[in-house]
């Protein structure tokens, strides 16, 4: 297991998929592990009642169906597929309602998708799901990538009310791949993916939905400038180690 | 490459071998060694293992254009397609030396002097030896660890001008910090012909640059770039000049691009994933989502109601 881990953080992760399906056909015995520690790029399939389109996760699939979170019907239909309580499918809804907006405001288009289950201790778990194609074929509105891929994953784990506060518990990942390609520059490719989680315990006088979007728009800010600024940051420093711009090897010339 | 869906099914030994191969051949620069071992354990099959690397490693080695030390520290030879004689035979024409190579441990097992029949006339070798010096001249002053290679890919036998002939000059440049979670390398390869007939010299540039960082995540560069230029011909050290001026300059002005790249990357490409902030340029007012009947008044106090 810590092996197949090992090669998921080698490869390419824009091969993360092929990498992913390798794996479980040589260890079908761990596939239940693997799906659960190695995230794969978000699936999309369209709403027959609402004609508006959803994401596919382990979370939302029963069987070898999935549930809408707009219609609560699973694709393809499946006579008794897991639903939530009709309180929580309540919490449902307007997570979905509102994170279209949120996310409408930061990724000027996209997919979302928001799932709701109750765990075994009182509390319940939120999944909160991003796509955005950023391609300029796409939903790239400022038309610069050749193909440009975002997912966003992030599961909360919310504990039981206790004296009016909750405990929050957020894992997320974000998986992207973006790609320019110009006649004078070449094709230009970084493709990434990283995992972070965050605790917190918070007064719900706000409601949960509020706490959870909240620590939603923190990670996910955190995870964006991480990427921008340590991860590819590290990747421009290497290509600068291996061939310095000509400032830098002009000022060293006089030491040789 | 083995997609089924039904994983009950045992793989062969073939199936295996490929899947091997496949993780093999798409390890980042330097980590081949590593990815072996992880593929060694997933794999549990050592004869479909050593089949896979005694076929990955090769092409990987090659590709990748890796260098290695010759035994007794008689220098170092780059393994390329164009320095290969036979299996597991490379030249290195800097010095004369054929490498033995054993691709899998990635070290070279023994060292012969070149044969003639291996090495370029005399006229050629003249042409090929100035504009090694003058690449190993530039690629001194560029690459803090750089090596490079000039090789004759087409013509070596000529005795004398009367007809074409092709050199190909290998640079490359490559950094492993495992500690620091980083690896990387460049590397380029320039075709350059020698057009008797038309006096010029058709030079065509291929730079390719890898970069992965994998402290708690997983993020690689992958770029290429292609290129065309021409210059004149003329006697071997006048020719060697400019076409390592050439060189220079494609190879200066591609780093610049790359470095554009990067520039652009916070607030143009980055942000057609997903915006620093908002398009309202605050945060997103959740405190106003308290009540069911919310969406619409988000809706309204955005402006976008449906």
């Amino acid at each position: 297991m810590e092996a197949a881990l090992g090669l998921m953080r080698r490869m390419p992760p824009k091969h993360s998929e092929t990498a992913l399906s390798a794996l479980l056909s040589l260890l079908p015995h761990r596939s239940s592990d693997l799906l659960s520690q190695v995230d794969q790029p978000l699936q999309v399939l369209c709403d027959i009642d609402s004609g508006k389109e959803f994401i596919l996760c382990e979370y939302n699939r029963d069987a070898d169906s999935y549930r809408s979170p707009w219609s609560s019907k699973y694709h393809p239909p499946l006579e008794d597929g897991t639903q939530p309580s009709s309180e929580l499918r309540k919490l449902e809804i307007e997570a979905n309602d509102i994170f279209a907006i949120y996310r409408d405001q930061y990724y000027e288009g996209g997919i979302s998708s928001v799932y709701m289950w109750e765990d075994d201790n009182e509390g319940f778990v939120a999944c909160f799901l991003i796509k955005k194609d950023g391609s300029k074929t796409a939903h790239g509105r400022r038309g610069y990538l050749e193909e440009g891929a975002w997912d966003a994953i992030h599961v909360i784990e919310v504990g039981p009310e206790e004296d009016g506060t909750a405990h929050y518990c957020l894992t997320s990942t974000v998986m992207l791949s973006l790609t320019t390609d110009d006649e004078s520059s070449g094709t230009f490719s970084l493709s990434g993916s990283i995992r972070r989680q965050m605790n917190m315990d918070l007064s719900i006088a706000e409601g949960h939905l509020c706490n959870m979007g909240r620590m939603i728009e923190e990670m996910e800010g955190k995870l964006r400038n991480s990427l921008d600024q340590v991860y590819f940051g590290k990747t421009k420093e290497m290509v600068c180690t291996l061939r310095p711009p000509a400032e830098i090897t002009q000022m060293r010339m006089p030491e040789s | 490459m083995a997609e089924e869906e039904a994983p009950e099914v045992e793989l062969s030994g073939k199936q295996k071998k490929e899947i091997a191969k496949w993780f093999l051949l798409n390890s980042p620069c330097g980590e081949i060694q590593y990815v072996a071992k992880d593929v060694r354990s997933v794999l549990n099959d050592d004869g479909a293992y050593d089949e896979a690397a005694s076929e990955a490693f090769p092409t990987y080695n090659k590709a990748q254009m890796i260098c290695l030390d010759l035994p007794r520290r008689m220098g170092e030879v780059l393994i390329t397609s164009f320095g290969e004689l036979e299996e597991n035979r490379f030249l290195d024409p800097r010095t004369a030396q054929v490498g033995i190579v054993d691709h899998v441990k990635q070290v070279c097992t023994d060292v012969r002097p070149a044969t003639d029949e291996e090495l370029p006339s005399p006229y050629i070798e003249e042409f090929r030896c100035a504009l090694d010096a003058e690449v190993l001249k530039y690629v001194g002053e560029a690459y803090p660890k750089g090596v490079c290679s000039v090789y004759c890919t087409k013509g070596k036998d000529l005795e004398g001008p009367g007809s074409d002939f092709e050199l190909a000059v290998v640079i490359q440049a490559a950094r492993n910090s495992p500690q620091n979670f980083c690896t990387g390398s460049w590397r380029s390869v320039w075709n350059i012909e020698f057009n008797d007939d038309m006096q010029v010299l058709e030079i065509r540039g291929q730079m390719q640059v890898g970069a992965h960082y994998f402290e708690e995540g997983n993020v690689q560069l992958d770029a290429k770039h292609e290129c065309k230029d021409s210059t004149i011909l003329q006697s071997p050290e006048d020719s060697a000049i400019s076409i390592a001026s050439i060189i220079r300059h494609h190879e200066t002005e591609y780093l610049g691009s790359l470095e554009a790249s990067y520039t652009n990357l916070p607030d143009n490409t980055f942000k057609d994933l997903r915006r620093k902030l908002p398009v309202t340029r605050t945060l997103f007012p959740w405190h106003n989502t308290l009540q069911f009947s919310l969406t619409r008044d988000i809706s309204k106090e955005l402006g976008i109601e449906k």
